[in-house]
Formats: C-alpha cells, structure tokens, sequence
C-alpha cells in the first residue's frame, strides 16, 4: 500500500493498529494477488474504467462510463434519482454480482488487474475494496463482534482482534462512545453512531478502498457532520467513492466529482450516463456542461 | 362561495343510516361473534370432560400403580415412565431426523436456490405436509424397517421405536423447513450485503450472519416441530406397536406404546375398557397429560422466541 507524500505529512495521528501494517497485508495479499497479477502497479490511479456499461438482464441501466479514480482522494457520484452512481458504486467491489441477472461489461481495472476477468474471486476483492451501505446496517451482534466480523474471516489471530477493534473504532471515531459497552448490543446505538460502526466495520480489514452509498441519507445534520469529518481524516488511509444526493456535501468533502444524468430511450427504459468528471472545485463552479450547471444551480433533479 | 350558494341545507338525517341496514350489521357482528364463540365454548367443553374423567382417574388409581413394570390398562398396571420414555425416545429420534434435513431445506431455498426453482419446490415441500400421517406408518413397517433397519440390527422387533420415529421425523420436516424458512427469507438482505462487503463468502455469510439473525424462528420452528411429533398419533400406532399393552423397554429397537398410541389403543377398544379397572378414564388421564405438556412446550417455545426475538 502506497502512501502518499501529503498524507503522511498532516496531522492526522493514525493509532497504530490501523496504520498499514506491511506484515498482515502482506499475509492477506499472498493468495490474492497471485491470483490477480504478479505485482501491483505502483500508480496513484486506483480504479481505470473504461466504457463501462451495466444491465439489468436486458434492461441497460448506465452505458459507457470512463473515468479514472485516484488513490487517497474522495471521488463523489452526484446525479438525480436513477441514474446509476449506485450501481456504478456497487462494480468496484463486484457487489452487483449478489443481483441476479445484473451483467457488466467494458473494463474497470484496479491497480492494473480486469477486476472482470474470470479468474478474479469478488470474495478477495471485496477484503480490499469495503463498503458502506445507505442505511446503517449492523448485524444484530454485539458491537465488538460487529468490528471483529471481517477480521475474524480474513484470518486475524485471535489475540491481535482487540487491538484491530479497539483501533477501527478510534479510527470511526465511536471508541470514547462505546468503550464501556462493547459487549452490548449493536441495535442499541444510535443512528449516526450505527453509521460510524459499519464504517469501524469496514476498515477493521483494512481495506485499500471505501465504498459509500449515501452514507448520510438517514442520518440527522449533526451525525452527518460527523461522517464527513470522519471521511475527511480517512481519505489519509484509503481511497474513498461516495455516493451522495447532497450537492453541498460533494462540494465540502470531495477531491473529484462525478456528474452523472440520466436518459430515456424510446421504450422508455432510463439509463444513466457520465456527464462530467472533474476535480470538485470546477464542477462547482464552471462547469463545462449545461445538463451539470442546471443540475448544481437546482434548475433540473 | 357561489358553488355553496345552491346546495340545500344539511340536515341529522342525511348522515344517518337506514334503520334496516343498521340492524343488519347488527346481525353480521353477532354472527361473527357466535362463530368465534363456538370455538370457544368447544375448547372449554373439551378440557371440561377430559379434566373430569382424569380427575375420577387421579382420585380412584392405587398411586404406586403408576409404576410398574409396563402399562397394561386392563389389568390395572399403568406404569406412566413406559409411556413417557417411548414418547420422548420418538420424538427425539425425530427430531434428529427433521432438524438436520429441515434446517438444510430451509437455508438451500432461501439463500441458495434459483428464485424459479425455489417458486416450484416450496409448494412441493408444503405439499409433503399434507401426506396422510398414516399413508407414512405403512411406510415405516413396509420399507423403513424391512428394507433398510434390518440390514443395520438383526434384532430389530418388526414394530419398533426406530422406525416410528424416522418416519414421524419425516412427517415433521415440511412443517420445520417451512417455518423455518419463513424466518431466514426475514433477515434483511442488508445484512447479507453487509457481510458480503466484507468478504465473507455465501457459506460464511448464510452460519454467520444470517442464521444466528434468524435464530427465534428457528427455535420456533424446532418447539413447533417438536409438539408435533410429541402429538403425532397414527405413525406411531402403526410403526411402533404396543399402544394397547407396552412393557417398560428402553431400547428404541423394541416396540412400545406412547401417549398418543395408548389413547388410540384405548379409544378403540371402549366395548372392553368400559367400567374396567380404570383403563377408561386412564384415556382421558393421558389426554390431560398429553395436553399439558404441548403447553408448557409451547409456553416454553414462547418465552424462548421473545427472548432470542431480534430487531434487525
């Protein structure tokens, strides 16, 4: 895993059991990454899409998508309702495959492997690119058996699991809050707080990138600010997409954004398209497209 | 305004009702109330007649006739431990059987079989529910003790507990795998998605995650399949023998009557228990047994399920 210069230079403290750990990720690579390719490109462009298309058995949901994604930077997908930044989200941990009939096609390379190519097992590359979902969704298990989940699956000694729990959850920043109750309930939290755990959840793997989807839709302003606080401070350890209907939230916390529209044809199926991608500054304030610039001044969606 | 201008006045009797239609859904309501009523009044009727028989059977019995050395109602032997131990011994050989399978039915169709497929096999499995319990105690002395438990016991009575008991098992698998489906297909897919986020695979995600979230409908459907194999009749009339007369046996490869099959036994023999040694009142001493204990099992069940019960 790659540091960027800038990254290591801010002040953000990153508590020890979470700072990359040559030594565990090597021991989670070993297997995958002789199944993806020989050696990992040392690039700072994480994901390289390339006319990326998605169906929904005949029904195409978002067609020829381009863009590279760039490591340790937030990449937001704004858009109205329905055109496809979800299921776009959802191809970079291949999470589209749990849908039945969903098919994608084009190439989406992650550092320089066909995340598509059918040697790639989603299972490895989801233990590297984690998601955080919509809706706060803890499982119904104690709070440390909640962060301890992923952990435990990739093969984490058992004696190492605190340190990895404790670490995940300072780093979601719910460690204070919680710390005397970490045998009790998940569904007892509240639910910026559940939302905070899913993220401690993710990131107790260690992951290189963080999906999410619309990680503040059901949460109250003050839980929100949190989170986005939160992504900033992440965005020193991994690389974050978030999906996101909020305008004003792309524009605080993202480094590139994504605007994405969306077109019926003439049976009237909609699908989504990639209008404009651009580093978040010019997006939101002289965007080349007309569709982005009536989206953004709240004339369309 | 001007559209208020024309309307004529209102008056009380525009918003009443008809006297008749009033009095027929008068009529309705009581019809309904009587239906459910009946119910009632038949639930209480029953648990009046058997509480009054057993009660004459409690108040008359010799008490150390209820140990003896088996249960022969005719001659006043009724040894309660020979009709408890079967009943428990084939509802746990049946369960044994049920569980397993209908655990496995349950996470194939509901986390791993194709929607069409799961469309087609979970009305056939519901089907297998209604297969005549006694269509399944010709089986068990047809086929499952000739053909497969003589190869495994040489000793093997031809009616006995084994067989009654994998055939009773077989009866209560429709009834647990579709419970117990009903209550995996209720986790959220969230859940699902969330640990497959986190890498874990379908196997992993279906025992970790998914299973423990669905545990109260589990311990339903094990509790409901349970008091159904205890209740279970005419399977264990067939298969394991013994309801009229059972000595005290614990192998499970000897014939022996249960609760259920005493009663039947008793039931059809009335021109002989009339008026003998208590053996017609010892039916209905069963019945309040028998009942009692389905009770406190789903009693039990219930306490279990609320306290398991998760909020996802």
């Amino acid at each position: 895993m790659s540091q960027e210069p800038e990254a290591s230079a801010s002040d953000v403290t990153v508590p020890d059991a979470l700072a990359p750990k040559d030594q565990s990720r090597a021991r989670i690579d070993v297997s995958a990454v002789a199944a993806m390719a020989p050696q990992r490109v040392e690039t700072s462009t994480v994901f390289e899409c390339a006319d990326v298309d998605v169906y929904y058995t005949d029904f195409r949901a978002l067609r020829d998508v381009t863009l590279d994604v760039n490591s340790h930077e937030v990449t937001a997908l704004i858009g109205p309702s329905g055109c496809g930044k979800t299921t776009f989200l959802r191809c970079f941990n291949r999470m589209n495959d749990l849908i039945e009939g969903a098919r994608v096609e084009g190439t989406i390379n992650y550092h320089g492997v066909d995340l598509y190519q059918d040697e790639v097992d989603p299972v490895e590359v989801r233990r590297r690119v984690g998601m955080v979902f919509q809706k706060p969704n803890p499982f119904p298990k104690s709070i440390y058996d909640n962060v301890a989940y992923g952990p435990r699956l990739a093969g984490v000694k058992r004696s190492e699991i605190d340190d990895v729990v404790e670490g995940s959850l300072t780093r979601a920043a719910l460690w204070d809050e919680v710390k005397d109750r970490l045998k009790m309930s998940a569904y007892g939290l509240s639910g910026g707080q559940q939302q905070r755990l899913c993220i401690a959840r993710a990131i107790a793997v260690q992951p290189d990138v963080v999906l999410m989807d619309e990680p503040c839709s059901a949460l109250d302003p003050i839980a929100t600010g949190r989170i986005e606080e939160l992504i900033a401070e992440l965005k020193t350890d991994y690389t974050i997409i978030i999906v996101t209907h909020n305008m004003q939230q792309a524009a605080r916390i993202s480094d590139m954004t994504a605007f994405f529209s969306v077109q019926a044809n003439e049976m009237g199926q909609r699908t989504g398209e990639l209008v404009e991608y651009a580093p978040t500054s010019l997006i939101f304030t002289n965007p080349d497209d007309p569709r982005t610039e009536a989206y953004i001044t709240g004339r369309v969606g | 305004m001007s559209l208020t201008q024309d309307r004529p006045e209102l008056t009380a009797a525009d918003l009443q009702t008809s006297r008749s239609r009033r009095a027929r859904s008068h009529t309705v309501r009581w019809l309904f109330m009587g239906a459910a009523a009946v119910t009632v009044l038949v639930s209480a009727l029953i648990i009046w007649t058997v509480a009054s028989e057993a009660w004459t059977y409690i108040s008359q019995v010799e008490l150390d006739k209820l140990t003896d050395i088996g249960w022969f109602p005719r001659r006043g032997l009724f040894d309660l431990s020979t009709l408890l131990v079967n009943t428990l011994q084939i509802s746990v050989i049946a369960m044994l059987v049920a569980v397993p399978s209908g655990f496995g039915a349950a996470i194939y169709l509901s986390e791993y079989a194709h929607p069409r497929v799961r469309k087609v096999m979970k009305p056939t499995l519901e089907l297998l529910a209604s297969v005549p319990s006694v269509v399944l105690g010709v089986f068990a002395i047809s086929f499952i003790t000739p053909s497969i438990l003589t190869n495994f016991f040489d000793d093997i009575n031809y009616f006995n507990k084994l067989a009654a008991g994998i055939a009773v098992g077989l009866l209560v698998i429709p009834l647990i795998a579709s419970i117990a489906e009903d209550s995996l297909r209720a986790v959220p897919l969230a859940l699902r998605e969330a640990s497959a986020g986190l890498g874990a695979r379908k196997v992993t995600t279906s025992i970790r995650v998914v299973l423990p979230a669905a545990l109260s409908g589990l311990m339903a459907a094990t509790i409901v399949g349970f008091s159904r194999a205890i209740g279970e009749t005419m399977v264990v009339t067939i298969a394991s023998g013994g309801g009229d007369t059972s000595l005290f046996n614990l192998s499970i490869l000897e014939s022996g009557g249960t609760l259920t099959s005493a009663m039947a036994a008793l039931g059809l023999g009335t021109d002989q228990v009339a008026g003998n040694n208590l053996a017609f009142q010892s039916l209905y001493f069963l019945g309040a047994l028998l009942f009692a204990i389905t009770l406190v099992l789903n009693m039990l069940g219930d306490v279990i399920v609320r306290r398991l019960r998760n909020r996802y």
